[in-house]
């Protein structure tokens, strides 16, 4: 087991140099000049060559990329003398646009999107398994039918809709969430405000995924109960509830996690039509603004982060899987 | 065996049929046969014969709904004998798995893959002995080293992909036995090993049979399997049994033309070189509106011995000059007897 995660670690990190090296060759191969992206209108080309030094965007193009990742282990120091500042470990850039480091702005938006993603990811799991059982366990009956409907809607109704119908309904019309003026909140601060401020986002974001939960978990369970070992339980007595329960969910369980984490990771890469619509400062949010002004660090930084969460959610899936599944455990 | 005999389990006009979208198919029609204790009752035919159904609906495992099922299945349960076609769903949990066990064709996939061995066989005791948890595992692993499991103890805490077919046979078995039921239904437990390992767990089920007294009905296509272990046999065609007859009887002077046919395409070691294998010609019929009449007649090869018209518009009963053999046949029981046995000479010559 020990070996395995190692191996399996020692993999993710080539990938994850792989991919930041790609996604660093894409950004400096882009028609822009990014040091006369750093200043407004009033640029002077002295003032441009200036910050191009002071970046290292003067230097060719593999230095540039080892400073970069030489800075996310050491942090990095821009410039000489007195006008120079500097960003701490782990850094990944400097945004000229926002005058602050790339690493600060992740962090800040970084609990944001976590709290959405992890809000979300709850209530669909439980939605949609618990809809997807109902409606095995009755096939054909009126639960299945209810289900259908809702797997219906929910696939179709894009997020921008939802979102902004939950948003003119629930808040503005009927008052039941405040609309929330006052910004983030952390849980450990305030955990009724911060309830508040996730409640519609997490619906939002939860009916899509749900959609497609019932329908994989309604899927399983019916193909599961077809099993074999599932007619060796009734034979033995187990009763109809407790073969569903424990036999069936336990079966289900290992694909439903690998589903979970590759979709969860697919949200922290950026929810960001939800993260618009919110008005909800995280990561989504952050790469849409940053891709609007050219803020080029910081649509590296998000990008690359991105392809990490995805890399390292696939090693915490396949872990996962190893202690759900006992054939997959390798010694 | 100086026990005296009590009757297990006895089907009386067992009738199953499923409605399907091409019509209603007559799985099962008007089976009986009775099991006693310490004695093995074979069922034989091939795929689709009934011969599974049958044994389903003892345990009463087919879907509520989906399967209209007349008739009686009495399964003794102590002093008292519980009709399976009539009972309620919570008399069948508590007698299923307790009074009458079931192993079934593919140790591979009969098993739990994400549970442990030992647990897998605990549930099935604490499915009737709620609470008794210390007694279940000590039971899984008494039960295990019984069915010839090496080092059961460490093999309890072990997952079914680390056993071998035959193993995971005799955990079935084993789980079976937890309860010590009086009656076993096994449904072709050897059909999915080898051969070598299919004479080990015959021998086991032996064993077990006489260390327990237990009635087995063993359902089978393979009659090797029901000369080695069988008592009585029953030979099923299109959900109907054609013959039933001590085993010997069904080896040495079968009575129904299909018994016949099946012994005949025994492949046997002493076989010339050259000559083809014998085969039943044609097909078993669609069990959706099945023809009047003998359902095998259109592959009845001695059609000529009969009332050509009887067998195409009559269902013959299943009668025999000695109660213990009988068969459906509209051959005349005496010229049969000359017949079968010309054609039985030449299978043993």
């Amino acid at each position: 087991m020990f070996h395995f995660i190692r191996k399996r670690a020692a993999f993710a990190v080539a990938t994850i140099l792989v991919v930041s090296a790609v996604v660093y060759l894409i950004f400096s191969l882009l028609p822009f000049d990014p040091a006369s992206l750093t200043c407004g209108q009033r640029c002077t080309p002295q003032i441009i060559e200036g910050n191009r030094i002071k970046l290292g965007l003067d230097k060719p193009i593999w230095e540039q990329y080892w400073l970069f990742l030489s800075g996310i282990f050491v942090g990095r120091t821009y410039g000489a003398g007195s006008s120079a500042f500097s960003c701490s470990a782990p850094a990944f850039g400097y945004s000229f646009n926002e005058n602050a480091c790339v690493t600060d702005m992740l962090l800040e938006a970084l609990p944001v999107t976590l709290s959405l993603a992890i809000g979300a990811l709850i209530l669909w799991l439980v939605v949609g398994m618990g809809l997807g059982v109902l409606a095995a366990r009755f096939k054909g009956k009126w639960p299945d039918t209810v289900s259908s409907v809702f797997v219906l809607l929910a696939t179709s109704l894009p997020t921008f809709v939802t979102g902004l119908a939950l948003l003119i309904w629930v808040s503005i019309k009927w008052k039941l969430v405040p609309l929330s003026l006052s910004g983030y909140v952390s849980i450990f601060s305030n955990p009724y405000g911060f309830f508040q401020y996730f409640i519609l986002p997490w619906i939002t974001l939860a009916i899509l995924y749900a959609a497609v939960y019932t329908r994989f978990t309604r899927a399983a369970v019916l193909e599961t109960l077809g099993e074999d070992y599932i007619r060796t339980a009734r034979a033995k007595g187990v009763n109809e509830k407790t073969v569903l329960r424990k036999h069936t969910l336990r079966a289900i369980l290992a694909p439903i996690v690998t589903l979970a984490g590759l979709d969860f990771a697919g949200l922290i890469g950026g929810a960001i039509i939800t993260e618009t619509i919110f008005n909800l400062p995280g990561l989504g949010r952050l790469t849409l603004r940053s891709v609007y002004e050219f803020d080029l660090p910081v649509v590296l930084a998000t990008t690359i982060l991105a392809a990490v969460v995805v890399i390292v959610m696939n090693l915490i899936v396949d872990m996962l899987y190893a202690v759900l599944d006992p054939r997959v455990r390798i010694d | 065996m100086s026990e005296a005999k009590t009757e297990l389990l006895k089907i009386d006009d067992l009738r199953v049929s499923f409605k399907t979208d091409d019509g209603v198919v007559k799985a099962v029609d008007g089976v009986s046969l009775t099991v006693n204790s310490g004695e093995t009752v074979a069922v034989v035919g091939e795929s689709g014969s009934g011969k599974t159904v049958t044994s389903l609906s003892v345990m009463g495992l087919h879907k509520r709904g989906s399967a209209q099922i007349t008739g009686s299945i009495k399964v003794r349960d102590g002093e008292r004998m519980l009709d399976i076609v009539t009972a309620t769903d919570e008399e069948i949990l508590d007698v299923r798995g307790r009074a009458v066990a079931m192993i079934f064709q593919d140790p591979m996939s009969a098993l739990h893959p994400f549970f442990r061995i030992g647990n897998q066989l605990a549930e099935a005791y604490l499915v009737h002995n709620p609470g008794k948890k210390e007694e279940a595992k000590k039971r899984a692993v008494e039960m295990l080293d019984l069915v010839g499991i090496p080092d059961p103890l460490q093999r309890a805490n072990e997952y079914p992909h680390q056993f071998s077919g035959g193993m995971r046979q005799r955990v079935m078995i084993a789980m079976a036995l937890m309860n010590s039921p009086k009656m076993l239904i096994a449904d072709e437990p050897t059909t999915a090993l080898d051969v070598t390992v299919q004479a080990q767990i015959l021998a086991l089920l032996s064993d077990l049979q006489k260390e327990f007294n237990m009635g087995i009905l063993l359902i089978t296509h393979d009659l090797g399997v029901v000369a080695q272990v069988t008592e009585r046999v029953n030979v099923m065609y299109a959900g109907r049994i054609v013959e039933q007859a001590p085993v010997d009887d069904i080896f040495y002077n079968p009575a129904h033309p299909y018994a016949l046919g099946l012994l005949q395409s025994v492949p046997r070691i002493t076989v010339h070189g050259g000559e083809r294998l014998k085969a039943i010609p044609g097909q078993p019929p669609s069990l959706i509106n099945l023809p009047k009449g003998c359902a095998f007649a259109p592959r009845c090869e001695y059609i000529k011995h009969a009332d050509a018209n009887a067998c195409a518009t009559l269902m013959p009963e299943l009668l025999g000059a000695s109660p213990a053999h009988t068969a459906r046949c509209h051959i005349p029981e005496s010229s049969r007897k000359e017949i079968f046995a010309a054609a039985m000479k030449e299978v043993r010559a």
